[in-house]
C-alpha cells in the first residue's frame, strides 16, 4: 500500500465518519446558529438555555464517571468516584483552580487503580 | 499573558484580533487538558483501525471529545453505523444550547447569520467556557475575529496532538488510556464550576450531575436530554425565584 492510500484508509470509513459524526454534531451547532441569532442577549430565554447547557455539561461529565468507557472501565468505581472528590476537594481548597482539580482527581485515580489492580 | 485593553489600537484590525485569540491559547489550562485528550483519541483511533486521515478528520470537523470518543468506541466493539450516529447525537444536544448562548455575545446590529457559521462550529466545551471568560475582554466588534483565532488554535493544538497519539498508539498502556479518559469529566467540571456566577448556574451544575444517574434508571437512550432539561428547568426557576424575591 502506498503511503498515501494509507494516510487516507478506505472511503467507506470516512463516509461513515460524516454520516454518523460530523451530521450528528454540525445539525445541532446549526440549529443553534439559526435558533440563536435572533435571540437577545439579555432574554429570560437564554438564562433557560444557558441552565440546560450546564446541566446537559454536568449529564455528560456523570455518564463518563457511572457508564466510563474504554480503558477507564478498568478502574474500579470507588475509585473513579474518589478521584473526582478528591478533585473537588482541591478545586475549592486552591480558590478555584482547574489546574489542581485536575491534577488532583488524576493523581488519586491513578493511585487508586495502581493500588487496587 | 494579558489582552489589549478594550480602547486600545491592538483592536483596530480584525487581523490583530484573530491574532491575539490564537495566542490566548497559550495562556488557559484547557489546552493542555484538550492536548492529552486528543492523544487518547488519536490512539484510540489507531487501535480500533481507523487510517490518520480519518482522525484527523474527525478531530477537525466533529470538534467534540466525548462525541469522537462515542464514535470510535461504538464502531469498534461493531455498532452498526445507525446505533452510532443516534449515540453521537444524543451526546451531541448539548452543543444546541451552547451555540444559543454564546452566539449573543459576538452580535452586533450589522453581523449576518453567516458571519456566525464558523463560530458554531468551533463552539464545543472548552470554546464556550473560554469565551465567558474572554470575551469581556474583548471590544465587541472583534469578537467574531477574536473566536476564530482561539477556536483555529484549539483545533491546530488538537490536529497535532491527535496526530502524535496515533503514532503512540501500540507504546502507551492501559493506565495511560485511563488518565487521559478521566481528564474530560474533571476538566469539563472544574471548568464549569469556575464559570458559575449565580446561584442558578450551581444549581443546573450540582443537579445536572446528581439526576444523571437517575435519569439512567429510565435507560431511555436519551437520559442526558431528560435530566439535563429537568435540571436546568428547576434552576431556572430558582433564577426567577431570587429575582422576585
Amino acid at each position: 500500500m502506498s503511503y498515501v492510500s494509507e494516510f487516507f484508509g478506505d472511503w467507506h470509513a470516512l463516509a461513515i465518519l460524516l454520516v454518523a459524526g460530523v451530521f450528528p454534531n454540525q445539525i445541532w451547532r446549526m440549529l443553534g446558529l439559526w435558533f440563536g441569532s435572533g435571540i437577545d442577549e439579555g432574554s429570560e430565554l437564554l438564562v433557560w438555555v444557558r441552565a440546560v447547557a450546564t446541566a446537559v455539561l454536568a449529564g455528560v461529565i456523570a455518564q463518563i464517571i457511572v457508564q466510563p468507557p474504554g480503558a477507564l472501565a478498568s478502574v474500579p468505581g470507588v475509585v473513579r468516584y474518589a478521584a473526582l472528590a478528591a478533585g473537588c476537594a482541591a478545586f475549592f481548597a486552591t480558590q478555584r483552580s482547574i489546574f489542581a482539580g485536575v491534577v488532583c482527581g488524576e493523581i488519586v485515580m491513578l493511585a487508586g487503580k495502581w493500588w487496587l489492580g | 499573558m494579558s489582552l489589549p485593553a478594550l480602547d486600545s489600537p491592538q483592536w483596530h484590525s480584525s487581523l490583530r484580533a484573530f491574532a491575539w485569540g490564537a495566542r490566548s491559547v497559550g495562556s488557559t489550562v484547557l489546552t493542555l487538558v484538550l492536548f492529552a485528550t486528543y492523544i487518547g483519541i488519536g490512539a484510540l483511533a489507531h487501535d480500533t483501525h481507523f487510517s490518520l486521515a480519518w482522525a484527523m478528520a474527525s478531530t477537525a470537523f466533529v470538534w467534540a471529545g466525548p462525541a469522537q470518543i462515542i464514535l470510535i468506541t461504538t464502531l469498534g466493539s461493531g455498532a452498526t453505523v445507525i446505533q452510532s450516529a443516534l449515540a453521537v447525537t444524543v451526546s451531541a444536544i448539548r452543543l444546541f444550547p451552547m451555540v444559543v448562548s454564546v452566539l449573543p455575545m459576538m452580535r452586533t446590529p450589522q453581523t449576518k447569520r453567516r458571519h456566525l457559521i464558523l463560530v458554531a462550529h468551533l463552539t464545543a466545551v472548552t470554546l464556550w467556557v473560554e469565551c465567558f471568560r474572554f470575551l469581556p475582554q474583548v471590544p465587541r466588534d472583534r469578537r467574531i475575529a477574536f473566536i476564530h483565532g482561539l477556536g483555529c488554535g484549539l483545533i491546530s493544538v488538537s490536529l497535532i496532538s491527535t496526530t502524535i497519539g496515533y503514532n503512540l498508539a501500540a507504546n502507551l498502556s492501559q493506565m495511560f488510556g485511563a488518565a487521559i479518559l478521566m481528564l474530560t469529566p474533571l476538566a469539563f467540571l472544574f471548568s464549569t464550576a469556575r464559570n458559575c456566577r449565580d446561584i442558578s448556574d450551581v444549581v443546573a451544575l450540582v443537579l445536572g450531575l446528581v439526576l444523571f444517574p437517575v435519569a439512567a434508571l429510565l435507560n431511555s437512550g436519551v437520559d442526558i436530554l431528560v435530566s439535563g432539561v429537568t435540571a436546568g428547568t428547576i434552576a431556572y426557576g430558582v433564577h426567577r425565584w431570587r429575582v422576585r424575591a
